[in-house]
């Protein structure tokens, strides 16, 4: 979802601007009138409630596999045979990547060249190629990439429906294909590597925010931006989660990943409302922004939910906030490497491959918020004990 | 055949005259202050002005390039590419912010003389020579970056666009951004009545004459360019202290300055208006927005707004000139 969110942006201004009016959610004075209820609007029209409970299911459930290795372990495994896979190695492992647009990119490809080299006596050739955010040039990679013998190809789409057919066709040269991240709408992949989801991230910073607010008082919801699928999962759970408390959502307001229009927004609430007392991210990238806000007005930062990137863990702690952060782990980049080399084995492997979906909390933020590392890092990498830790991340 | 005499209509004004622009602000703050009174208050008001600093700032500078007859579409990318620049160089390293501040405000001047010399040396069209600096700076930041901003900015460099003066009695908190922008609004309104100044409009009016008189358009152009570039630079150091690091510090800023220009009653193509007018501008739009804002009007209509502001003031002052 996230190497998507600039064009979606660039989309979202270009949309007509009688969109605004159709979804309640999106305009604060709907949400600020007493008669919509708790102001969280219409339920997004990406929910789907069966999926929805299965998240929320998998967020208790305990995961297979080594213990303290979140990134080899599965949710409910159902296991897929191989053997026909089975080759001798060394291998050659191809990957075709969406793009590296975003922090959350970079960390998690510099985790996956890592996870290549810890693995090198049995990788003889890795093979990145990075399509920059272009549907078109990843279908064309993809196309290339077939006629470059690789023994396994790891696949991280740039958007769902559009790849499918490219995927499938990969599929049919007969080769192990491995997606992760974001998915496709075939089932000819070996496996589908990602973690719980977007309901399960979204729940779990909006039911942080109702317990630890004040009873009875405001909520200010941040979004990037609609009709983002991960994005929408993320809001929908949130939705859920606060009209079951019956929390009053002042606003619901969308800030493009934009710190400086994040910062104008909450000073915007905070003049017309006096205070805020709670505040729910569905990205953490703005986290550091919305709590600057507070602390550059010298408010008392409220309860807040961000994400597992450095600054807001730094800030998080030196503040003392009341904060949680809900991950969609980095460290699932390190999975693909690892599933390609057991179906090269012939081993069997989880598909699909649900990760888990670790939450840092007051509890282990001191494990997590290493000063050493970049305010643009993402914490929940996986990577202490893969080779150039911590050098290659800075 | 004889022309009839014009009367003049009741209520005109002398073209580049600050009374419609400050009539419009006025009646904006009305309308706010009905409808949020805490608005006004100085604490509120003051952060507002910190606020618009950029947009002021770029808003000077467009100035300079619009009044010579020429457009600025780059600052918004040199903001961004400034900020992007800075967190990656400064890498959040305090010792490192004022010669990072130093080579900012260098990148800044190559740019816009950069633009300047394309422009009148090379004939390039303003609005092609800046369009094509807007994709080389996206393009080079997005290469050298790699696609992600990397690095931090430092707290020193942040204060700026960040911090106040606090406690001040009877206002509370004074921002930094303020003080910059009655440094460089003053400067800025010195140098519009300089020679210099002057020059700028004549050669926007009629470079020919302007050449004739013993101008020299080429070099009056390039230093109108240079003032946009240093206009970025600082308005990229207050926005990166604002918000911190971004890759949408600067988007849409050029579509701002060039609507807040236009709107402040200067001539596109050049020849007339003030820098007054232009900061005003820049200030009006900016209390439209929260005027919206306060109404729940949704951000996502702001372009929609911005180019229906310039598609009406250029057709106003269009059918005004028309009919001198």
């Amino acid at each position: 979802m996230r190497r998507t969110i600039t064009v979606l942006a660039v989309g979202a201004l270009l949309m007509p601007a009688g969109c605004a009016t159709d979804e309640p959610a999106g305009a604060p004075s709907a949400a600020a009138s007493a008669a919509t209820g708790s102001g969280t609007g219409a339920q997004s029209k990406f929910f789907v409630r069966a999926d929805y409970d299965r998240e929320l299911a998998l967020l208790d459930a305990t995961p297979t596999g080594p213990a303290g290795k979140p990134w080899e372990q599965a949710l409910q495994p159902a296991m897929v045979d191989t053997a026909k896979f089975k080759k001798a190695g060394p291998y050659k492992i191809c990957f075709s990547n969406a793009g590296l647009n975003n922090p959350w990119r970079q960390v998690g490809f510099k985790t996956m060249q890592a996870e290549v080299e810890a693995q090198r006596s049995r990788i003889k050739e890795f093979v990145h190629i990075d399509a920059e955010g272009k549907d078109q040039k990843q279908i064309a990679d993809l196309n290339d990439l077939l006629g470059k013998g690789c023994d396994a190809l790891i696949v991280s789409p740039n958007t769902t429906a559009t790849l499918t057919p490219a995927v499938a066709a990969a599929c049919a040269k007969g080769l192990p294909v491995i997606v992760f991240d974001r998915g496709v709408d075939t089932t000819c992949p070996v496996t589908f590597i990602n973690p719980i989801g977007g309901y399960g991230f979204g729940h779990v910073g909006a039911e942080f925010v109702a317990q630890k607010m004040k009873p009875g008082g405001k909520v200010l919801a941040l979004r990037i931006l609609p009709g983002v699928d991960v994005l929408e999962t993320r809001w929908s759970a949130a939705k859920v989660a606060f009209d079951k408390a019956g929390v009053n959502v002042v606003g619901v307001e969308f800030t493009d990943g934009d710190p400086a229009k994040t910062k104008k927004i909450v000073n915007d609430y905070l003049q017309r409302y006096g205070t805020i007392d709670g505040v729910w991210m569905d990205a953490g990238a703005v986290a550091v922004a919305a709590v600057e806000a507070f602390l550059d007005a010298g408010r008392p930062v409220p309860p807040i939910n961000g994400e597992d990137q450095l600054d807001f863990l730094k800030l998080w702690k030196e503040k003392k906030l009341t904060a949680i952060a809900p991950t969609y782990p980095t460290y699932q980049w390190r999975t693909p490497v690892i599933a390609a080399l057991r179906i090269l084995d012939g081993k069997q492997v989880p598909s699909p491959w649900k990760l888990p979906q670790p939450t840092i909390t007051q509890d282990n933020l001191d494990q997590y918020a290493d000063p050493g590392m970049p305010p643009l890092h993402y914490a929940m990498c996986g990577c202490t004990d893969l080779p150039g830790y911590p050098d290659r991340w800075k | 055949m004889q022309l009839v005499e014009r009367r003049p209509l009741p209520l005109r004004f002398r073209a580049g005259s600050l009374v419609p622009i400050v009539v419009l602000l006025a009646v904006l703050l009305v309308l706010v202050a009905v409808r949020q009174p805490g608005f006004l208050s100085p604490p509120s008001l003051l952060s507002f002005l910190g606020r618009s600093t950029p947009i002021v700032l770029l808003a000077a500078g467009q100035y300079f390039v619009i009044v010579s007859g020429e457009f600025d579409l780059s600052v918004g990318s040199l903001v961004t590419a400034q900020v992007v620049v800075a967190a990656r160089l400064i890498d959040s390293e305090p010792s490192r912010t004022w010669p990072v501040v130093a080579l900012l405000l260098a990148f800044g001047i190559v740019v816009g003389a950069l633009n300047g010399l394309i422009t009148t040396r090379l004939r390039v069209p303003s609005f092609i020579t800046t369009l094509g600096m807007f994709l080389i700076l996206v393009g080079a930041v997005y290469r050298w970056s790699g696609g992600a901003p990397t690095g931090g900015l430092s707290e020193e460099f942040r204060r700026f666009g960040r911090r106040a003066f606090e406690d001040v009695p009877g206002v509370g908190r004074v921002p930094y951004a303020l003080l910059v922008l009655l440094v460089v609004a003053t400067l800025a309104v010195l140098l519009s009545r300089s020679d210099f100044g002057r020059t700028l409009v004549a050669v926007g009016g009629n470079p020919r004459a302007a050449e004739l008189s013993g101008v020299r358009v080429w070099r009056a152009k390039t230093l109108a360019f240079v003032l946009s570039g240093v206009a970025a630079t600082i308005a990229a150091i207050l926005l990166g202290g604002y918000s911190g690091v971004s890759f949408q510090a600067g988007a849409g800023l050029e579509f701002g300055a060039i609507t807040a220009v236009v709107l402040g009653g200067v001539a596109l193509g050049g020849g007339r208006g003030s820098v007054a007018g232009a900061m005003l501008g820049a200030l009006t739009l900016e209390t439209l927005f929260a005027l919206l804002n306060f109404y729940g009007v949704s951000g996502a209509l702001k372009s929609t707004v911005q180019g229906g502001i310039i598609l009406l003031a250029v057709a106003v002052s269009a059918v005004r000139s028309a009919s001198r």
